[in-house]
């Protein structure tokens, strides 16, 4: 499966005008993709931008809402290497369509639980939260929200179009880390900035649209994106 | 059913939870302590506008008889707000209405129509029993891990009492919160410093010495409650334990600072053995522990014998009995409930260390039997119970009955229920809106009041 970077006429017959235009857009796209799930994340007031603004307002202090988002990045990143590392051993052993079919499946069943049973677990942290509590945090949220699932698809498609094999997939993993927190670090970074300085968390009474529900429609999608790919 | 916006009525912090829209209706438990018939909760009209202002507009009975109402609360609040267990995206609209007596929850659904609110659930005492090894449910809040209810006592009625969890959403007993319950046998109120991770709980007694009334004997042993308990919100450990001393009996009402960036609260002891006074502590940080002050004491009325009852003649005197407290929105002013003189008691505790008395009505009392402008008896008996403060600090509204086995021990002759509600000034007094006044049916008797959308003991908050 791997090596293939281009459309062949045959392929193009075989495969059907929809999946050669998204292969063509391979090298693109997936960078985007990460990069916007980065943003998506970093929006969502669960994963972490509220929590450095809370930390902030209680020890009235801009230093602690700055401080407070590296762990909360920190915590996230690893929750999605978490994730993508599995996918990439697996990709190791696996070919790619019974890949993509198991993480489907998965992704799939883990929306129909949140959907079902919601993302309520024992609460572990409260506000007077360390930096390293922050950061199990950040990894607890990320996880149980299926953070990284969302970005197997994106991934995939970079191994894919990389000719390396595994020695290839490890570094466009990281990279791909790195592309999906940097989005999501600028965009906690940005929202925490504008609530603690100057909007004021009253908007959150009308503002804090449920993610939850988003999340759980993103992660179908993901699931449907992988079987269709 | 989940929402695509926060409920209307969570607030991030105290301070805009104060601008919240006014109360119109008001929830009060109601229930009969012949246990004859079943115990209610009514829906009284707090709207001035309303031609059926001061009215019971509604009423829901539970399926049983014997509950004995007392507290309750709502299933979600504004700490579903909280940052690091965000789930704003419920509705505040289910009452849990626990009996304190049978151990039964009943899930009140007040949507469809707040003014015909309607049972949705029951979960049996068994229920409650087999999960969380709990009975006499006593005290509603919710909170960061669900909705949490303590328990005066363990599923055989014997001590401890303690708290376990209600699922959000389905109202399934999750199970005992505690990990490691410490020294902790007996259990009152609970509530917590969100802004702390700090859990704090009170003590009464165990079932034994208070659902036939109060023991005497057990009083003047000192052997109620005497002590606060102060836990670990999150890993659920039991930190510290401050005893108040055998001079101090029944530790009540828990009323932390709303702000949750401070880390202080309010505590009433109903009565000192010495000279049967009433007592208001604060709990205040000092060296990285939690430490106590007496800041209050409430003296006890010289008073004829004739006029008491069997518990006080030896005395000559009439106790304050402060049974309840609440604290307003802004941390400003407590209110303090003397259900034996009839005293509501309004204090400036701007400095929580230094209260200083901003206002006084009297209505019933043992003794004093004051009556009330729109009460067409004259001679009203109870006094000031369970007080509840609208969001904004305007209005509060207080009841008349303390526990069905216990009040006819102070009130021999009986007690009529009552509700009545007071205005607050500006800058603090207290006066009787002369309009209002619920001459309570008979066969009931109020207590606990919650107020449409919150009030200042239902919500807790993550931000200042």
């Amino acid at each position: 499966m791997r090596g293939r970077r281009d459309c062949s006429e045959a392929e193009y017959e075989l495969q059907g005008v929809w999946r050669c235009a998204v292969w063509q857009m391979t090298n693109l796209w997936p960078w985007l993709s990460l990069a916007g799930l980065g943003a998506f994340h970093g929006a969502n007031p669960a994963m972490g931008w509220l929590f450095a603004v809370a930390l902030g307002l209680h020890r009235q202090s801009a230093r602690t809402v700055w401080l407070s988002l590296v762990p909360i990045a920190l915590g996230h990143a690893v929750s999605i290497a978490t994730v993508l590392a599995v996918v990439v051993a697996f990709e190791a052993v696996m070919d790619l369509r019974g890949l993509q079919l198991v993480a489907a499946a998965f992704i799939l069943a883990f929306a129909a639980y949140l959907a079902i049973y919601g993302h309520r677990h024992r609460v572990r942290v409260g506000m007077r939260a360390g930096m390293a509590a922050l950061a199990g945090w950040s990894f607890l949220m990320a996880t149980s929200h299926g953070a990284g699932l969302m970005l197997v698809p994106s991934v995939l498609s970079l191994c894919l179009a990389d000719q390396g094999g595994m020695a290839g997939s490890l570094p466009i993993s990281l990279a791909a880390v790195a592309v999906h927190t940097g989005a999501m670090l600028a965009v906690i970074a940005a929202i925490a900035l504008a609530v603690f300085s100057w909007l004021g968390l009253a908007g959150l009474r009308s503002a804090w649209i449920n993610f939850d529900r988003l999340w759980i429609l993103a992660l179908g999608a993901t699931g449907i994106i992988l079987i269709v790919w | 059913m989940a929402t695509w916006r926060p409920d209307p009525s969570f607030y991030p912090s105290p301070r805009m939870a104060a601008k919240a829209p006014k109360e119109t209706l008001a929830y009060v438990a109601a229930f009969d302590p012949d246990r004859q018939r079943p115990d209610a909760i009514a829906v009284v009209d707090v709207d001035p506008a309303s031609s059926s202002y001061s009215q019971i507009v509604g009423q829901v009975d539970m399926p049983n008889v014997g509950d004995e109402l007392h507290h309750f609360g709502w299933n979600a609040c504004s700490s579903c707000l909280c940052p690091n267990a965000p789930h704003p995206h419920v509705e505040r609209r289910y009452l849990v209405v626990p009996g304190l007596r049978s151990s039964r929850l009943h899930i009140i659904d007040t949507k469809p129509d707040p003014r015909k609110p309607e049972i949705v659930r029951v979960i049996e005492p068994e229920e409650v029993a087999e999960r969380a090894n709990y009975s006499r449910l006593h005290t509603i809040h919710c909170g960061p891990e669900g909705i949490y209810v303590n328990a005066l006592a363990d599923r055989d009625g014997k001590a401890p009492g303690g708290i376990f969890l209600l699922d959000h959403d389905s109202f399934d007993v999750l199970g005992q919160w505690e990990m490691d319950r410490g020294p902790q046998k007996l259990a009152y109120d609970f509530w917590w410093h969100l802004g702390h991770d700090t859990m704090i709980t009170s003590e009464w007694g165990t079932p034994d010495t208070f659902e036939n009334g109060l023991v005497p004997e057990v009083l003047l042993g000192s052997q109620y409650g005497r002590r606060l308990h102060f836990w670990d919100l999150h890993t659920r450990k039991h930190l510290q334990e401050i005893d108040f001393g055998e001079e101090h009996q029944l530790v009540f009402e828990l009323r932390p600072a709303h702000d949750p960036t401070k880390a202080y609260g309010f505590v009433g002891c109903v009565i000192s053995l010495k000279n049967l006074s009433a007592s208001i502590w604060t709990w205040y940080r000092e060296d990285n522990r939690w430490a106590v002050k007496k800041v209050i004491e409430i003296p006890a009325e010289p008073a004829d014998p004739d006029l008491l009852p069997p518990v006080l003649k030896g005395f000559n005197a009439v106790a304050p009995l402060v049974t309840d407290i609440d604290l307003s929105m802004d941390d400003r002013f407590l209110y303090v409930s003397c259900w034996g003189t009839g005293d509501m008691i309004q204090y400036d505790v701007s400095d929580p260390l230094a209260p200083k008395e901003t206002g006084r009505v009297r209505i019933g009392g043992i003794v004093a039997r004051a009556t009330h402008p729109k009460a067409s008896n004259g001679r009203l008996n109870g006094g000031p119970q369970m007080v509840e403060i609208s969001r904004d600090g305007k209005r509060v509204y207080f009841t008349n009955s303390l526990y069905g086995a216990i009040d006819p021990q102070f009130y021999p002759d009986g007690i009529d229920g009552w509700m009545v509600k007071l205005d607050v000034g500006d800058n603090g007094g207290i006066a009787f809106d002369e309009t209002f006044f619920v001459d309570w049916p008979k066969g009931h008797l109020p207590h606990q009041v919650r107020l449409e959308g919150g009030d200042c003991s239902s919500d807790s908050y993550c931000y200042p």
